[in-house]
């Protein structure tokens, strides 16, 4: 079989208000735009692979919070309504997904094998997270390639970020093998926003931009830190200083996305593309593409 | 109408195992025996309104309210899918929901209705309403927990649910849908092999029970910040349901208690326990915190232990301090009367002086003792500006501060023999003035008499002058 691919990594958030600015027609409410500066930034990533061939999307999402171990999507399709709990003024989503149940089946066994605890979700009623349908939607809004969906597992809460990075490296290891040994070519994504410290309230016109702006200078330092490592393929480096940079910045990097998704890609030491950055009520957002194609190295 | 209140309070466990397979583990069906006994005493209390504050709902921009009449979905817990799928069909309060809604904006709350089809409601509220109202028999109202509210926030999410439920007449049922400590295996187990996740959580678990079954509800809402650390998963939705049951209850210390049932689900610790608004003749306690009644305060997600809440002892722009005279400390004098929970004031005098069998007070006005907080606001700004104000909650200010110090004398509200009252604006304020009087000190009986005057020392708009029967010392 011929040896799988990882074509590209990308950190691409999920903050609802970004598919709400867009106006797809599977979303119920109706924006006057909003968000450019990262809703450009997704063109930018669209446009980077839109000649690049891959046969499915490998995701992490921050919004399907389990504690007991990792779980992932097992049946073919889902389709139902996905309205986020906390802003369903925004985001009331007719999802209609595939899943790519052999390869989310090898990475599931592969993760056992390592000691990890995994599950499989194969109850047809469940309803696929907000942060999985809008990073989705976001990155290909046509839903034409099937994807893998690995929950975020606490361990983070439970234990420590120290405990929970140790996990999501060896999560992204095996990850790693298991696409290789599909033959499959993948994009891997990490679902998550930055600094992390919301706004409390919510302008009468939630896309009003005058109103958005990072919360405070703080978070602003520690996003431009990330973005510069990012930049300058220093990803051990963010590895390193994961603790005090999820601590400081109440980042999403809790979840644990950022960490699997650097160890999927084998602790990239190249330079990634930001093709966006921009805050969504307060929270920092970037969309960054590490484009592992481009380099020998990255595959084995 | 006769005015509305709490009938009892239920702290319920969270995880669908006690709907879906409680047959799997006996502790389990020891948890649901106890919901079904606590639907059957919430029955036989006649209550007519569930409030179910989820801990399993967080919510980011202030609190959110399920206002949908009839929400109807399947849920799937995130974690135990496998256990199975829970279709719901609910009897929501949208009136009252939308009620509520309104009083949090009166008293300062961020705050929003929510009401969309196919709306993800979340497995604690889910759970509860199940097992605690399984034929939708009573109306519910479910309101989120927000993951950045502070003790403040939260006490006053509670005061002003009461304030609803008094207005409507309603005799309500408050259930909190949390855990006990949080902490779950983090990997399957067999149903057979759950207990409690550790000695320590189990430690702490049984000490907080032991405050519930004597009814010493604030005992554990002043405990919250220490119980989040020991034994909760550190996220920041903290163990905060304590302080707004805690709330709903008056901060109360003397409940009723009642555990019906503790046990392990995956680790995590669940309790049912019955709180019941009859005193129990312990001891009560005071608040420890300042009685916030309005609030403004920046909610901070980095509070520490050690400043919590610092923003709300502050004095805030909806209920700042007056800007007129400098307090004084009460004198003393032979007969003076003077009390820690009354506003201090504004010149040389006690608050009360008995002489023979009566009590002559001090005009009282609506500052709050130690904030010096007006509720309702101030009537004007800093630089003389008219401010909008809520004649009705100053007056219930008034008569709340006249019964806190004919308390400190030994007597209580029903003492009052004759009142002056004194409004700034008799044109725009009499007949609120008048409808919170008829509620309270109208049906103690004293005689009346209503002055309209030109100003107060401090932004307020109404004031009175009692003379009240002194106790009897023996």
């Amino acid at each position: 079989m011929t040896q799988g691919e990882i074509v590209a990594g990308c950190l691409a958030p999920h903050p609802p208000h970004l598919v709400y600015a867009e106006n797809p027609p599977q979303n119920e409410p109706v924006a006057e735009g909003g968000w450019e500066q990262l809703r450009w930034g997704y063109e930018r990533l669209r446009d980077s692979l839109k000649d690049v061939e891959y046969d499915a999307i490998v995701l992490l999402s921050p919004h399907w919070q389990t504690y007991v171990g990792t779980h992932f999507l097992g049946l073919p399709n889902f389709q139902s309504l996905s309205v986020d709990p906390v802003f369903p003024n925004l985001f009331r989503y007719h999802y209609d997904l595939n899943i790519d149940v052999d390869l989310t089946k090898r990475i599931h066994d592969k993760a056992a094998e390592a000691g990890l605890a995994v599950k499989m979700m194969e109850n047809p009623d469940f309803r696929v997270d907000y942060g999985t349908i809008t990073t989705g939607h976001m990155f290909n809004p046509s839903w034409d390639k099937p994807l893998v969906v690995i929950s975020s597992n606490r361990s983070r809460d439970y234990y420590s970020v120290e405990v929970m990075q140790e996990m999501m490296i060896e999560l992204g290891k095996v990850t790693r093998e298991a696409i290789m040994e599909s033959g499959k070519k993948v994009v891997v994504l990490a679902s998550n926003s930055l600094s992390h410290r919301h706004f409390t309230t919510e302008s009468a016109i939630p896309e009003d931009m005058s109103k958005e702006h990072i919360t405070s200078h703080a978070m602003h330092l520690w996003d431009m830190r990330m973005i510069e490592y990012f930049k300058s393929g220093q990803a051990q480096r963010i590895l390193n200083e994961m603790p005090e940079f999820t601590e400081q910045a109440i980042a999403e990097s809790d979840g644990g996305g950022l960490s699997w998704l650097l160890s999927t890609l084998d602790t990239p030491t190249y330079p990634a593309t930001l093709h966006g950055y921009g805050t969504i009520i307060g929270t920092g957002n970037a969309i960054v593409e590490w484009p592992e194609r481009q380099h020998s190295g990255a595959v084995e | 109408m006769t005015e509305g209140r709490l009938v009892g309070s239920y702290i319920v466990p969270v995880h669908p195992h006690t709907v879906l397979v409680p047959e799997q583990n006996e502790g389990w069906q020891r948890l649901r025996d106890a919901f079904d006994d606590a639907a059957k005493r919430i029955k036989d209390a006649d209550a007519d309104l569930l409030v179910i504050y989820s801990t399993t709902w967080p919510s980011i921009i202030g609190h959110q309210i399920q206002a949908d009449p009839n929400p109807e979905w399947v849920m799937v817990d995130h974690d135990f899918h496998d256990l199975g799928s829970i279709p719901y069909s609910f009897n929501i309060d949208a009136d009252f929901a939308e009620a509520w809604n309104a009083a949090n904006e009166k008293r300062g709350l961020k705050s929003r209705t929510i009401n969309y089809t196919g709306f993800p409601i979340d497995v604690g509220s889910v759970v509860a309403l199940k097992l605690l109202n399984p034929d939708n028999a009573i109306p519910a109202v479910i309101v989120s927990s927000n993951v950045y509210a502070n003790r403040a926030e939260t006490t006053v999410l509670a005061k002003s649910c009461l304030d609803v439920i008094k207005a409507t007449g309603r005799k309500a049922v408050a259930v909190t849908a949390m855990s006990l400590s949080n902490r779950m295996f983090t990997a399957p187990i067999e149903p057979k092999d759950d207990k409690i996740h550790s000695l320590k959580d189990d430690e702490w678990n049984r000490k907080i029970l032991e405050f519930l079954g004597e009814g010493r509800l604030e005992d554990v809402g002043q405990l919250s910040r220490t119980i989040h650390k020991q034994i909760r998963v550190q996220k920041v939705v903290a163990f905060k349901p304590m302080w707004w049951l805690s709330g709903m209850n008056g901060n109360r210390n003397n409940l009723t208690g009642d555990v019906l049932a503790y046990e392990a689900i995956h680790g995590a610790g669940g309790a049912v326990v019955h709180l019941d608004p009859t005193a129990s003749g312990a001891g009560d306690k005071e608040y420890d915190e300042d009685d916030v009644e309005f609030f403004a305060g920046e909610r901070n997600v980095l509070d520490a232990e050690d400043h919590v809440d610092s923003d709300n002892s502050a004095p805030l722009p909806d209920e700042k301090t007056s800007s007129g005279p400098a307090l004084w400390e009460p004198t003393t004098q032979k007969g003076s009367v003077n009390s820690e929970a009354a506003p201090k004031p504004v010149g040389m005098y006690p608050h009360a002086r008995k002489v023979g069998d009566l009590l002559y007070l001090s005009g009282v006005g609506p500052r709050q003792p130690g904030t010096n907080a007006i509720p309702g606001g101030p009537i004007n700004d800093e630089a003389g500006n008219p401010l909008d104000y809520d004649i009705k909650a100053q007056t219930r200010a008034v008569i709340d501060n006249i019964t806190r110090i004919l308390e400190e004398a030994g007597g209580s509200i029903a003492d009052v023999l004759d009142v002056t009252s004194f409004l700034v604006d008799m044109d725009r304020d009499f007949a609120g003035y008048n409808e919170v009087w008829a509620d309270t000190l109208g049906k103690v009986g004293p005689t009346r008499t209503t002055l309209a005057i030109r100003a107060l020392p401090t932004p307020i708009a109404v004031e009175m002058k009692v003379i009240a029967r002194a106790p009897t010392t023996e």
